[in-house]
Order: structure tokens, then sequence, then C-alpha cells
């Protein structure tokens, strides 16, 4: 399997994303229109309805389907919707590159986008199909890791509340994100705990989003602008799920790992390459294991890099620039696009005041599912 | 001769402190009862049976009702018999959560038995329990069946601040019925009928009616029980003192003085009633007695039980020397020892979802009852597969192997009778319950790796590898009906 076939032959030349957050005055639609406005602006398109190909959205909790995107935007168009857990923006854009790297399409719109906030709960809601669905909820499955880990590798809540007062302090720096408040380490430690090891500070801001990305063919790109970023790789991964796997471990997330294995071979990179990374942080552990399954350090290492301030902007390897899942929030199906377009910025020299030093490869991350799925993007300077 | 070859109980380890309900601090210290042998050791207890301090009742908590105590007394009293030679359950319950859908076939499903199992409900009268053990001995004694397990489990409510729910408790008991090996052979009975307006639950009534306390217990119970018991004496010539023990049913400890006196039974042959310890269990409270009083029993000791209502049924035992070869029983004993206070009033009324609430519960249909019937191996008896090619044992059923890969090669097997252990764990706050966090787990049972909760265990000490066993519990109730699934619990430290 040529797994570089896809590398470089699809760029993206304008990205977009509304304010996240409880956006009680804002429909999917209004927000979708916010994303792809912004993303056609900063692809020079003025005639969307002419210059788009095709339409490629992502949304976890869809009400519409695909018609939410094409009629929101007057696309009549292909429109295709993609749903893959927390990986379903990544896999939106993946499709979308697809299409465009085997010459289907020339230009195509990514958007990912979901409207949680309008369910009357905060947190997601525990939805039953099976009388074995409970006792799941998110924050539950996320944290089957941490007896393991912790005992194992000698990390605590006190690795865990670094990450949490990095990102938070990380969003404070984006203007899109939802919440913008330092907080201390007292302040992690007095929240309340939603589902040990994970308080109020380890958890996501699940919020209201969208976000979207034009992509084109390679060879069209400086037609809509001088500094295009280059797609390197692009994969997504469905694992065993974590709960009844007999050779789990407990100690890293099987679906990174190999999801990692795949997108690096694609894009021609290894871990050591990757300048600044966007990885999915629903869970402060979840950031943690994932520093070490896509390789950025050894297993069991993860809190010595922490406490270096490595993944600080400022660091050798800035993780979650923009405050990540945590602060920036997190609209399931938008959150692998709003990764890509930060990562955009980053490899443009747009990010501002948390501007990664001088960064030629970017990647993004996200998991999802019991865990099961992974996504995973690979970006670069042209 | 037809008689009792195991039994077991249940008895819900959660117990409210009559000071908890009426608010005012607890008077003085009760009285210790000595335990002796024939009962597995209550180790594990967060409080010695003895130590106890004050009056409490045991009460059936959040995922807890008549079935899933009925399925773990059950459970109990099958421990080291065969499942497979069961052919009959008689489930007798008063406070069955559905008036149409047999609790018999829930308990035989819960238990994994043979579909070829006769199985039948007796409900409507607190005597149900003891009727339930007659009419199994009468089936096995006629040929008609030859191992049928009798369950009697009630979890009846009064009224918040009433008498009735300071008198009430919650249990469950079962026992094995057969032809031979029986520990406890059922020599006569007598029943007597009578209608009479004095205890009952209109359908869809939550809480228990009485009339007037003293017409109650003058006109109803008090010569109700006498004329029972009577009626065996003459039935089978016998004193009231040839009995080495006599287990009564009583709505409350003065009416049980009462029948005491009336009858003239010595004070060290009268089975304590466990008021003030457990409580009145409705229609499986003579039964729990009658455990209780085997667990201690020697070979050859005689033993009447009798229960009351809508009449009275009186039933004269003895116990035969197979008493001293059965295996150490989780009965009542080894129930009472097991104890955890409720925090306070308001979170009972939480776990029996008596507390007022913003929006109605939802009267939904409920999940799919073509999901239910599809997973009902999984949901009901805890039953995985295991693999013909690999051996792997797999929860729930898979098509492909998720070792081998082979397809549609399995053999049934049964998790919930075996022990596991804990992989990993945490503390769900944000899962609905009156005392939070919800301990949620990855067991290891057989290989086979299972996401449950585990209950009856406070978070600190919860530990990696801990060994866990398994009971059914009321998992929800969507669609306003039980819906029920397995939870695990430590294994008692023996």
């Amino acid at each position: 399997m040529a797994r570089d076939s896809l590398r470089d032959k699809v760029s993206i030349v304008g990205v977009g994303c509304c304010k996240f957050g409880e956006n009680w005055d804002q429909s999917p639609s209004d927000m979708i229109v916010d994303a792809a406005y912004e993303a056609y602006a900063d692809a020079g398109i003025e005639k969307p309805q002419e210059q788009i190909d095709a339409v490629f959205c992502g949304s976890l909790y869809s009400q519409k389907g695909p018609h939410e995107t094409s009629d929101a935007l007057k696309l009549w168009k292909p429109v295709t919707e993609v749903s893959n857990y927390c990986a379903t923006g990544t896999d939106a854009f993946r499709c979308g590159v697809m299409s465009v790297a085997c010459g289907l399409y020339d230009t195509v719109l990514v958007v990912g986008y979901d409207k949680p906030k309008d369910r009357g709960v905060s947190g997601p809601s525990v939805m039953l199909t099976q009388v074995r669905d409970l006792p799941q909820t998110p924050a539950g499955w996320f944290s089957i890791c941490a007896a393991r880990y912790f005992e194992k590798f000698g990390a605590s809540r006190d690795d865990l509340a670094k990450i949490a007062i990095k990102n938070h302090h990380n969003g404070t720096l984006a203007p899109n994100s939802f919440l913008k408040r330092e907080i201390t380490l007292e302040d992690y430690k007095k929240a309340r705990i939603i589902s040990w090891p994970f308080g109020l500070y380890d958890s996501a801001a699940q919020t209201d989003g969208a976000a979207a990305a034009i992509i084109t063919r390679t060879d069209l790109a400086k037609s809509f602008r001088d500094d295009p970023v280059l797609v390197k790789g692009v994969t997504v991964f469905a694992g065993p799920n974590p709960q009844k796997d007999p050779d789990f471990d407990f100690l890293a997330w099987k679906p990174t790992i190999e999801a990692a294995k795949v997108v690096y071979e694609m894009a021609g990179v290894g871990p050591g390459d990757v300048d600044v990374a966007q990885v999915h942080d629903c869970f402060s552990l979840t950031e943690l294991l994932t520093y070490e399954d896509l390789g950025f350090c050894e297993k069991g290492s993860a809190k010595d890099h922490i406490a270096s301030g490595r993944f600080e902007v400022g660091g050798e390897l800035p993780v979650n620039t923009d405050g990540g899942l945590k602060t920036f929030g997190h609209p399931t199906g938008a959150t692998g696009v709003r990764m890509i377009y930060e990562n955009t910025l980053q490899l443009q020299g747009r990010a501002d005041k948390r501007q990664a030093k001088d960064p030629e490869i970017a990647l993004s991350h996200n998991i999802g599912g019991h865990p099961t799925a992974c996504g995973i993007a690979i970006l670069g300077r042209s | 001769m037809a008689g009792i070859v195991s039994y077991g109980a249940y008895i819900p380890p959660t117990r409210l402190a009559f000071a908890t309900i009426t608010g005012r601090p607890a008077k003085g210290a009760q009285r210790a009862e000595g335990e002796r042998s024939r009962t597995a050791s209550p180790k594990g207890a967060q409080r010695a049976e003895g130590e106890r301090s004050q009056p409490e009742k045991s009460v059936a908590w959040n995922d807890e009702d008549a079935v899933t105590m009925a399925a773990t007394a059950a459970a109990n009293c099958l421990r080291g018999f065969d499942r497979a030679q069961v052919d009959g359950v008689i489930f007798a319950c008063t406070t069955y959560p559905f008036e149409e859908k047999q609790g018999a076939a829930l308990v035989a499903r819960a238990l994994d038995l043979p579909r070829a199992v006769r199985t039948a409900d007796l409900a409507g009268s607190l005597r149900a329990g003891t009727s339930a053990l007659v009419a199994a001995v009468d089936a096995v004694t006629a040929g008609s069946a030859r191992r049928v397990l009798v369950v009697a489990s009630d979890c009846r409510m009064g009224a918040p601040g009433s008498g009735l729910e300071m008198n009430f408790g919650d249990g469950a008991v079962a026992f094995l019925v057969a032809n031979d090996d029986a520990i406890a052979n059922l020599d006569s009975s007598f029943a007597v009928s009578n209608e009479i307006v004095d205890v009952w639950r209109r359908k869809g009534d939550t809480f228990t009616h009485t009339w007037e306390d003293r017409f109650v217990v003058q006109e109803g119970y008090a010569p109700g029980i006498v004329e029972g018991v009577r009626g065996l004496l003459e039935r089978t010539a016998s004193e009231i003192g040839a009995f080495d023990r006599v287990a009564l049913y009583a709505p409350e400890p003065r009416s049980h003085a009462g029948a005491v006196r009336a009858l003239r039974v010595e004070a060290d042959r009268v089975q304590d009633p466990l008021f003030g310890r457990m409580g009145n269990t409705g229609c499986s409270f003579a039964l729990l007695q009658l455990a209780h009083a085997l667990e201690t029993a020697k070979a050859g000791d005689r033993m009447l039980v009798a229960s009351y209502g809508d009449g009275a049924e009186a039933l004269a035992l003895s116990t035969t020397e197979r008493i001293d070869k059965l295996e150490a029983r989780r009965g009542v004993s080894w129930h009472l020892g097991r104890r955890r206070g409720v925090r306070s009033y308001d979170a009972y009324l939480n776990a029996r979802n008596l507390q007022t609430t913003e929006y109605a519960p939802p009267s939904d249909q409920g999940l799919s009852a073509t999901i239910h019937f599809r997973e009902r191996d999984e949901d009901l008896s805890l039953v995985g597969h295991k693999c013909n090619a690999c051996g792997a044992v797999q929860f729930p059923k898979q098509r492909v192997c998720e070792t081998c890969f082979s397809k549609d090669d399995f053999t049934r097997h049964r998790l919930s009778d075996k022990v596991g252990r804990v992989l990993t764990y945490t503390f769900d706050y944000f899962f609905p319950t009156p005392d939070p966090p919800v301990v949620v787990t990855i067991c290891e049972i057989d290989g086979a790796r299972v996401h449950l909760q585990c209950v009856d265990v406070v978070p600190e000490d919860v530990k990696l590898d801990m060994p866990v066993e398994f009971q059914l519990r009321r998992i929800h109730l969507s669609g306003g009906r039980p819906n029920y699934y397995w939870k695990a619990t430590p294994v008692p430290e023996a």
C-alpha cells in the first residue's frame, strides 16, 4: 500500500472558525455560515456556488443531516455528512482530501459543526439504547486508564493539573475561544470531581461551534493565496473497544498508536519533526497519554516533559496553542476542523500571541468513542 | 420424604436507623444476639453484628427491588448445587413490579435455569411465602417436579413518617425443595382462610394501608395466628413445647409478644423476629426466621413456622442429620453481619423514589422490547460465550471472535456465578444516584472484560485486582419499568 500517494497533492487555501461557546442566539446554520464565509474570504472565494465543487461536513448531533449545511450555504452540490465520534471533523476533512487527491473534484469545502447546547444539559446527555449502556459517561470511559497508569508510572492529579492550567492559559490567547480565564493549582484542587480522577478542570467544555476549511489541488493552490498549507497525511483508525478488549493494558490508547503509525508514514515524517500540535484533550489524561501515544515522549515519561514546560506556548513543542477542547470548546463535529484551522494559522505565522516558533510541520489529533476512533492530520508549510 | 435441601437469604446491607427516620438520637444500645456456627463468616462487615448501637431496619437501596433480592437469595441457596437439576420455581411476592408478566420466569432467567422449568408466582397475601413452600413440597411429593426452588421476597413501603414505615424491612429467602437429601422435612401444615379488611394495598398503591391498629390486632392478627398454630398442634397431636424453635410472623413487636404469650411459647424457643434489626419483610418474614433457625439447628430439632395474611398458615418441620453436612450458607446471620447505615432520611427518600421532583418521570415506551429480547442472555443472565476455536471467553456475545476471528463458533458461558477481578475503576459523580459517587469498574471474568458498576463498596476500599462477585440489580427505570442488569460487589473476606 503506497501510503505516501496522498502526500502534498492537496492544499488548504482558506480556513474559518466561528466563536465557540454557548451560542444561545445562533442556530447550526448561523454558525456554519460564519465559519464558511470566513474561509471563503480567507481563500479569496467570491462566488462559492461556482468555485466549490463539493462539500464534506461532519456532525455528531446533527438533526438534519447534510441538508443543514447545503441549505445554510445554498450550495446545491454533492454534499456528504460524516460521523465518526470525536474524530468526525478530521474524518470529514479526510474524505474531502481523498476526493480532491483522486481527481474527482478541484475545490472542496469541509465544514465541521455541532450544536449540543440546545439540549438543556451541561455535559453530554446519557443516551440509552441498551440496558447495558449504563453506567457509561464519557468521563467514565476516558478515566479507565487512570488507576493503572498512575500506579505504574507514579503520575497523579498534580500532573493533570499542569495540563489544565496550560490549556486555560492558552485559551486566553485565542480570540474565538469559549473560556478565557486563567486557573491556579488551588482552583484545580478545589473543583468538584466529575469522574475520578477528572474534576471540572480536567474536562473539556462542551460548546456549540463550527469550523471550515477550503482545500484544492496543490497545483491550483497559489491561484487562491500565496501561502497555501500542504496536506502531508491524514487518516482515521478504528480500534477495539477498550472496555472489552482482552489485550488492553490501560496504559495507552491503541487507536492513537495505530493511526500514528499510518499517518507518519503517509507524511514521511516522524514525531520528532512535529513543531506544533493540537491534540484531543477531552480530559486532561487524554492529552497526557496522547503525548506518549503519538511518540512525543517515551511511555511513562509524560509527567517529566509536562514539568519541563516542553508543551507550553514558547516550549519546544507547543500543544493545544488555542486552549484545546478544554477552553476553546468542544462542539464534537467541529473540533477536528477547528484544529486544522489553528494549525493552518500556525504554519502561516498568523497565530499572533500563541504563535509557535517558525513551525514547518503541524499535527492534529482526535480520539473518541469508547474510545475506539482516532483521526490524525499532518500539515506542512509549502 | 420431601423437604428442604438447601436455603439462602438476602437482606440488603443498607440499614435505616429509626433515629434517622425520626430525626431524634437513639436511646441506648440494643441487645446483641450471639450468632453461632453454620453461617459463613460475616467478616468484611463495616461493623460487627454485636456492635449495633441503635434500632434499625433493612432497606432495599435505589437499585434493588423484590426481584433483585429474590435473585440473590436464590443464587445463595443454589451455591454448591447444580442449577441444571432445578425443574420448578415458585416466586412468592406481594411487591412484584408488574401486574402482568411473571416474576418466577424472570428469576429463572437471572439464575440461567434450563428452559424446561415450571414457573409460577404466588402473590396477593403475606401468606404467599409459606404457601409457596407447602406447594413445592406437595409438587415434589406428588412427583410432578423433582427439585423446586421457592423464593419469597418483599419490599413493602409504609408512608413516610408512619408506624408501618418503621416496622417494615426488606429481604428475601430461598429454599430448594426435593425428595432426597433434605436437611429439614415438612412434617405437617395447617391453614385457615379468613376474609378481613385489615391490611391491604389497592392496585397501583405505593404504600400499605391498615385499618385502626387495635382492630387489626384484636380481630385480625392475634386470633388469626393463634387459630393457625392451634390447628397445626391439633393436627400433629403436639404441644407447643414439643417445638424447639417457634418462628412467628407478626406485623410489629408488640403483636409478636402477644402471640408468644397467647401460645405459651417458652422464651428460649422463640425465634427472634429481628424487629429493630431487619423488620417485617412481608411474605418472606416467617421464612427468613425459619432460615435463621436452620443456621443453628441440630439434627432432630422440631420447628414451627406460622404466617398470617387473609387467614393463617402453620408449618411443622423437623431437621435431619443432613443438616450438619450442608456447607456454610449465606443466610440471615451472614447478612445481618454486613451493614451500612443510611446517611440521611433524604437519601432514603431519594433511593426509594419518594422525593418530589421537578418533572414527572418520563412515561415513554422505554427501551425497545426487541433489544431486551435479543440481549436477554447478557442483561438478565450475565451469560457470554466461549470461542470453540481459541477458548477466549467474551461478553457480550459476538459473531466474530475478538481474539482469533473465527465466525459463529461459540458455546454459552455463564459469568454470573464466577468470581472476577477489578482491572480498573473510576468514581463517577455524574451518574445520578442517591449517594454519589458511583463506583464504575472494568472487571475480568474468566478472561472476558465487562464494564460494570460496583456496589456495596466505598471508594476508599476499591483496589486494583480486587476480587468481585455479581448480583442482579435494577439499572434504571426507562419506560417506567424496572430494567435489570448485573453489578459487581466485593467478594466478602472468608
